[in-house]
């Protein structure tokens, strides 16, 4: 019994709560895409980068706040600098849709023009980033580390293995709940929300029913800075902020969405959870879980790990591949056009 | 101004700007320049054929460069004493049975009946499969790392001749090619562009970890030349007195000749492959290509079959890049997993095929020049700007500091300006399609 | 005679810079009364409507609303006139549910639209039975009365319906044509296109006749019923 007990804390220790808060950093990361996609109609490739954009102006704001003695107790000061950092990326994204992409919409472009002024768009905010921050490693998180350390859980239930779990992880995974509702009340209560949706559903009839295009747009943008702040701030905390590392970020991001069904924030959210799990318990070396559960005599010589670390873009890829060629229009049914 | 005038003062002006380069910086930087423009033009055609010519939408191409590169090793380096005997037939043996396990699971899924027995059986075939496979790989691979780790390490090559990798390269990035767009294509642009960046992404990381392949990070060096070496041509009298003749010294004589020799075979193999993509864009196929990428429905109504001939081009594509990966591999000397970026591999040369003219094959060379001369330039450019927006500061001043060490950065923010720039102001390119 | 509510008085035009499709065409309808839009295949019927609703540019004429001359108003600008409009195809917002169509529907009141919403239920009760499900899910009749549903809710002045019944089984045809003729009596005057010629003409104050783009017949709904001309060409006997 105690040896369940103990394999099912290496369990939450190693693959539950790290899948989780990864989890939930790329359902954020996804739902930005899935927005832009349902509204604007077009996959945006500058998502990774809004994101390392949105990550690093939280870090200058984090910085000078604490060149200036500020700071938020046991959290990490990052949190009280994130309104900020999401004030300057909707300037930003709403600056980008102004003189970029707005003129391809009055156009009415096809999608993959607008993917490829996105290319463009990413290349910029690529180089912005490296020019203002460099291209280095930035550490930022400050506060305690630990929720709960691996000796002072060792210590208060007298099991043999250890459970820590980062304060990182407790923010990320609050913070994703809190936004996910926030969200949902947005697009499903209020009228603006409502807009959105409609116009998503079905553009001609919401210009027909006096919805305004431009405004959905707006809105949609600011939604979509908000988003992908927390979720490059929440990475970066939880791992570290490196700027080519959300170029990398953009296609478990992207299997994330397409799996729940590109349009689909329900979607998104399963799918960037389905996308973690798997890039998790696939990379895991099942070693130490199984060694409690089986018999000692069967226990394994190996590591027990279906596929190396390095491997994990793989298995969004292949999650991806195989929904695209059982499912193309997601889990959650999104458009298919 | 007739067409084929302004083609000339394009070309002229590139060729200008390369020989100004060469006047300012050093010939070296020219020629280096030159080399690298030959293998971007070749790549910018094979990103023509699959955008310009049908309208696909490929952000892997990094991928395919690299299965180019890692065919330069395939085929050129000496095998590794011991090594095959020590792992080589497991491991090939393994890799078939990897494949027949998934064949054997496609085979399952299409002529099983739906239904729990099927989801059960394939479910089966893949596990049992993948632990064979594992079981049977995993050893081989450690016996044939171990052969002296520091030098080799992997089951090497079959010692032909270099040039031999440039077709190889190509076919191999053919096969993956065929691989992924059976898949992905027929579906919506976005899912294919999501599916090559992923295969992209999976290509680099399999030859950055599977040591026994082509030594992952340790990297290959030394690769076979298809030209001379220079310390070779130093101690040749006949060279020496024949660059002095030309009032050069033989240091620089010889890496300028061995750099226009790679010069001169590159141009062979641009003018071949541009010949061919001319002849295609102009032949019934390439018409019927462009019919189906200006109206998918109609060329589907006319009875073409529009997944079919996209599937031919993105592979014919591909080849290309895979082609012009491994002369690229082929100049480097040297096979460095590590430094395969998208940004550079990848969405590079879009800028270059957007640039010069979707569409267009003489676009996509002088994109293919122009732009790689922007990419080396941009820096010695930004670093004169920055000196002189930072003229008035005094030494030592965080901002200036900041501002010149950033130079390095100027690249990846010109570059998707000159993007944003075309696509806004000249859509079509600078040589149009006609 | 006095002016009709709403005329598109001898419209000439066609699609962008395509060829004129309609030719010096007039529809009107007047208040209270149900004007219906037959003919055959490719007559310029819905674009006719189109025309009236602002979705095609005029060459030639004008269309007028209770007197003022709207024709170069935008669409938009004329369901703010009071002009409710329900397109043949993808004319309900499928991903939401009924009482959010109805919801979008009042997007542009800044009022309390409650009141309106419970007359619409009262209207058509099985839409009030189905409110919280997605619209989507509806059958095709159920469809088309949240589309008019969704089109009243700005409380036109006038409703424009494109082929409401196409691809509905005979029953339920019936069924809208009574949903139709009950929004009538609610005093909104109604402009339809419609494809059954003969049931639309029962239930029609004026109807409109329209061949290649031009007036072809005109009259009461009863008058062309029984108009040998109109029944040996176009009615089929």
């Amino acid at each position: 019994m105690i040896d369940f007990l103990n394999a099912f804390v290496a369990l939450s220790n190693f693959v539950l709560i790290p899948a989780i808060s990864y989890g939930a950093q790329l359902a954020l990361g996804a739902l930005g895409v899935t927005l832009i996609y349902g509204i604007l109609r077009f996959s945006n490739f500058a998502h990774g980068d809004t994101m390392a954009f949105g990550a690093m102006c939280t870090i200058l704001v984090t910085w000078l706040f604490q060149s200036w003695g500020i700071s938020f107790g046991p959290l990490p000061t990052a949190l009280l600098a994130m309104p900020f950092g999401i004030l300057a990326t909707m300037g930003l994204v709403l600056f980008t849709d102004r003189y970029v992409y707005k003129f391809y919409r009055e156009q009415k472009a096809k999608p993959v023009i607008l993917v490829i002024v996105s290319l463009g768009v990413m290349f910029i905010l690529n180089g912005l980033v490296r020019f203002i921050i460099g291209p280095n490693d930035q550490r930022f998180s400050d506060g305690e580390r630990f929720i709960i350390s691996v000796r002072e859980f060792k210590a208060l239930t007298g099991l043999k293995e250890g459970l820590a779990f980062k304060t990182t992880q407790g923010i990320t995974i609050v913070t994703a709940v809190i936004v996910v509702i926030a969200l949902f009340w947005f697009l499903n209560r209020t009228r603006t929300g409502k807009s959105m949706r409609a116009y998503s559903d079905n553009e001609d009839l919401a210009l027909l029913s006096g919805i305004n295009p431009e405004r959905v747009v707006m809105v949609t943008w600011l939604i979509v800075a908000a988003l992908a702040t927390i979720a490059g701030t929440l990475y970066g905390l939880d791992k570290s902020f490196k700027p080519f590392i959300f170029l990398q970020l953009l296609l478990p991001v992207f299997a994330a969405a397409i799996v729940g069904g590109l349009g689909s924030p329900l979607g998104a959210i399963a799918g960037g959870f389905t996308i973690a799990f798997s890039e998790v318990m696939i990379t895991y070396a099942w070693k130490k879980v199984a060694t409690y559960v089986v018999p000692e005599a069967w226990a394994p010589d190996t590591l027990v790990q279906l596929l190396s670390t390095d491997y994990k873009f793989a298995v969004s890829f292949v999650i991806l591949i195989i929904v695209l060629l059982f499912r193309p229009t997601g889990l959650f049914a999104g458009k298919s056009v | 101004m007739s067409d084929s005038v302004r083609n000339t003062i394009y070309f002229a002006g590139v060729a200008l700007l390369i020989i100004i380069t060469g006047f300012v910086q050093s010939w070296n930087t020219a020629l280096f320049i030159l080399n690298f423009g030959l293998i971007s033009a070749i790549m910018a055609l094979g990103v023509n054929l699959q955008w310009g010519f049908a309208g696909l939408f490929n952000v892997g191409i990094m991928g395919f460069v690299a299965l180019g590169g890692l065919a330069t090793v395939l085929v050129s380096m000496p095998a590794t004493p011991g090594a095959w005997q020590a792992g080589g037939a497991p491991v090939i043996g393994a890799l078939m049975l990897g494949a027949a396990t998934v064949v054997a699971a496609v085979i399952l899924m299409t002529k099983m009946k739906a239904g729990k027995l099927r989801s059960f059986s394939v479910f089966g075939v893949l596990v049992v499969g993948f632990f064979v496979y594992r079981g049977l790989f995993d050893p081989a691979v450690g016996l044939i790392e171990d052969i002296d780790p520091a030098a080799t390490g992997y089951l090497g090559g079959l010692g032909l001749p270099i040039l031999f990798a440039w077709p190889a390269g190509g076919l191999l990035a053919a096969a993956v090619a065929w691989l992924i767009g059976k898949t992905a294509l027929g579906l919506r642009s976005d899912y294919l562009a999501i599916a090559t960046l992923g295969i992209s992404e999976i290509i680099i990381a399999v030859m950055k970890n599977e040591d026994w392949l082509g030594r992952g990070v340790k990297n290959v060096v030394g690769l076979p030349r298809p030209a001379p070496y220079e310390v070779d041509l130093q101690s040749n009298t006949a060279f020496i007195e024949r660059a002095n003749g030309l009032g050069l010294d033989a240091v620089t004589a010889s890496t300028l000749w061995v750099k226009l020799i790679y010069a001169g075979l590159f141009t062979v193999v641009l003018v071949i492959l541009f010949v061919m993509a001319q002849r295609a864009l102009h032949s019934p196929w390439g018409r019927m290509m462009r019919a189906i990428r200006d109206n998918e429905f109609a060329a589907e109504a006319m009875g073409k079959n529009v997944t079919a001939r996209h599937l031919q081009i993105f592979v014919l594509g591909s080849a290309v890049c895979g082609i012009a990966g491994a002369m690229m591999t082929t100049l480097d000397g040297q096979l460095t997993p590590g430094t395969y970026q998208p940004l550079r591999f990848t969405f590079l040369i879009w800028v270059m095929v957007i640039v010069g003219g979707s569409g267009s094959n003489l676009g996509s060379v002088l994109g293919g020049f122009l732009i790689w001369w922007l990419w080396v330039m941009v820096e010695p450019m930004g670093s004169v700007l920055m000196n002189f927006v930072t003229y008035g500061m005094t030494d030592g001043y965080w901002l200036k500091d900041h501002l010149l060490e950033s130079v390095a950065h100027m690249r990846l923010l010109t570059m998707g300006l000159v993007l944003l720039l075309v696509l806004r102001f000249s859509p079509r390119g600078l040589i149009p399609e006609k | 005679m006095s002016e009709p509510f709403l005329i598109g008085d001898s419209m000439t035009g066609g699609y962008g810079n395509g060829p004129d499709i309609l030719h010096d065409c007039t529809i009107a309808v007047n208040k209270g009364e149900i004007a219906v839009i037959v003919g055959p295949n490719g007559a310029g019927k819905s674009t006719g409507m189109k025309a009236v609703f602002g979705m095609l540019s005029l060459n030639k004429g004008s269309v007028r609303l209770d007197g003022e001359d709207i024709t170069a108003l935008s669409p938009q600008d004329r369901v703010v006139k009071g002009m409710g409009f329900v397109p043949q195809t993808s004319n309900i917002f499928t991903s939401m549910t009924v009482e959010e169509n109805l919801e979008m529907g009042a997007f542009i009141r800044r009022d309390n639209y409650k009141d309106t919403m419970t007359q619409i239920y009262d209207l058509f009760p099985i839409l009030k039975e189905k409110r919280y499900q997605a619209a989507g899910e509806l059958s095709g009749g159920q469809r088309q009365q949240v589309a008019v549903g969704r089109a009243l809710m700005t409380q036109p002045k006038v409703l424009m319906l494109d082929e409401p019944t196409a691809g509905v089984s005979p029953i339920v045809m019936d069924e809208l044509f009574d949903r139709i003729i009950e929004v009538a009596r609610t005093g909104i005057p109604i402009l339809m296109v419609e494809q059954n010629a003969r049931q639309a003409l029962e239930i029609a104050d004026k109807g409109y006749v329209l061949v290649q783009g031009a007036n072809a017949f005109t009259g009461t709904g009863k008058e062309l019923l029984v108009d040998p001309e109109v029944r040996k060409s176009f009615l089929g006997g």
